[in-house]
């Protein structure tokens, strides 16, 4: 059981199936908590673009489109900070073995850009496996304008 | 909104219109099958116009890269025409940008491929 900072507003606290339509209803989602948490319009379409991404690694690569997996998507909102946390239930993967899309041999691979786009529109992305089986990816957009 | 695409023949140069999102799923399978049509046919000048689309995920890049890279490998080039910033952007934060040969105004586009 985690803690949650008191401070801490939950926007979201959502199941998915494990299904593409899953991906943009969580999107919808997003964007409209975004808004009410006061990003512009810009910042919105960042934050719902690592959404997107989160949401299709956890459906396509997690798990698998097994019907039998969920999605967890939970949204807080606190004074300084705009967390999404979305957890799988798949076998889960090593960030490490991850390549990086943009190096000069990986450049024209077809996929492989997800997670880096997560980092690309948040201040924070942090990936960690979940007991019994499954992965936890926390994005983290502070409030405020961005560096 | 899903994607929209519309193919037309400008001289020897087969521009496609898209429109809307180029997302995993309907939109991505949408661009490959028309990409991959094409160059079944023999194209080998192919304009991406992308100045209607709203919105591309990391599988609608893939789509965009591995056409360049088939229309490529048969000898051909897959240009890209009339970006949105958002598009833009996320091609320049992806080091893409400048793997395409991207242009602002079709009819500068059509003639760079003579």
């Amino acid at each position: 059981m985690k803690t949650v900072d008191s401070a801490e507003q939950a926007l979201i606290d959502q199941e998915y199936s494990s299904t593409l339509e899953s991906v943009d209803q969580a999107e919808a989602s997003i964007l409209e908590a975004a808004g009410q948490a006061g990003f512009d319009e810009d910042e919105q379409h960042r934050i719902g673009m690592a959404l997107r991404e989160c949401m299709v690694n956890a459906v396509v690569h997690g798990n698998r489109y097994n019907k039998n997996k969920k999605v967890h998507v939970r949204v807080l909102r606190s004074s300084e900070r705009f967390t999404i946390q979305i957890t799988d239930q798949g076998e889960g993967f090593e960030i490490q073995e991850v390549p990086d899309p943009l190096d000069e041999t990986n450049l024209l691979r077809h996929s492989g850009r997800g997670l880096f786009l997560m980092g690309a529109f948040m201040d924070d992305v942090k990936v960690r496996k979940v007991q019994p089986s499954g992965t936890e990816v926390t994005l983290v957009r502070n409030v405020g304008p961005r560096d | 909104m899903s994607v929209k695409l519309n193919t037309r023949q400008v001289g020897d140069v087969t521009v496609i219109d898209v429109s809307g999102r180029i997302t995993l799923g309907e939109g991505s399978s949408a661009l490959r099958d028309a990409l991959r049509e094409l160059t079944a046919k023999g194209n080998k000048k192919i304009l991406l116009n992308l100045s209607e689309v709203s919105y591309i995920d990391s599988s609608g890049i893939g789509e965009l890269v591995s056409g360049f890279t088939s229309v490529a490998n048969l000898g051909g080039t897959l240009k890209l025409l009339g970006l949105t910033k958002r598009v833009k952007d996320l091609l320049q934060i992806t080091k893409l940008y400048t793997v395409f040969d991207v242009h602002e105004e079709e009819a500068h586009a059509i003639r760079s491929f003579a």
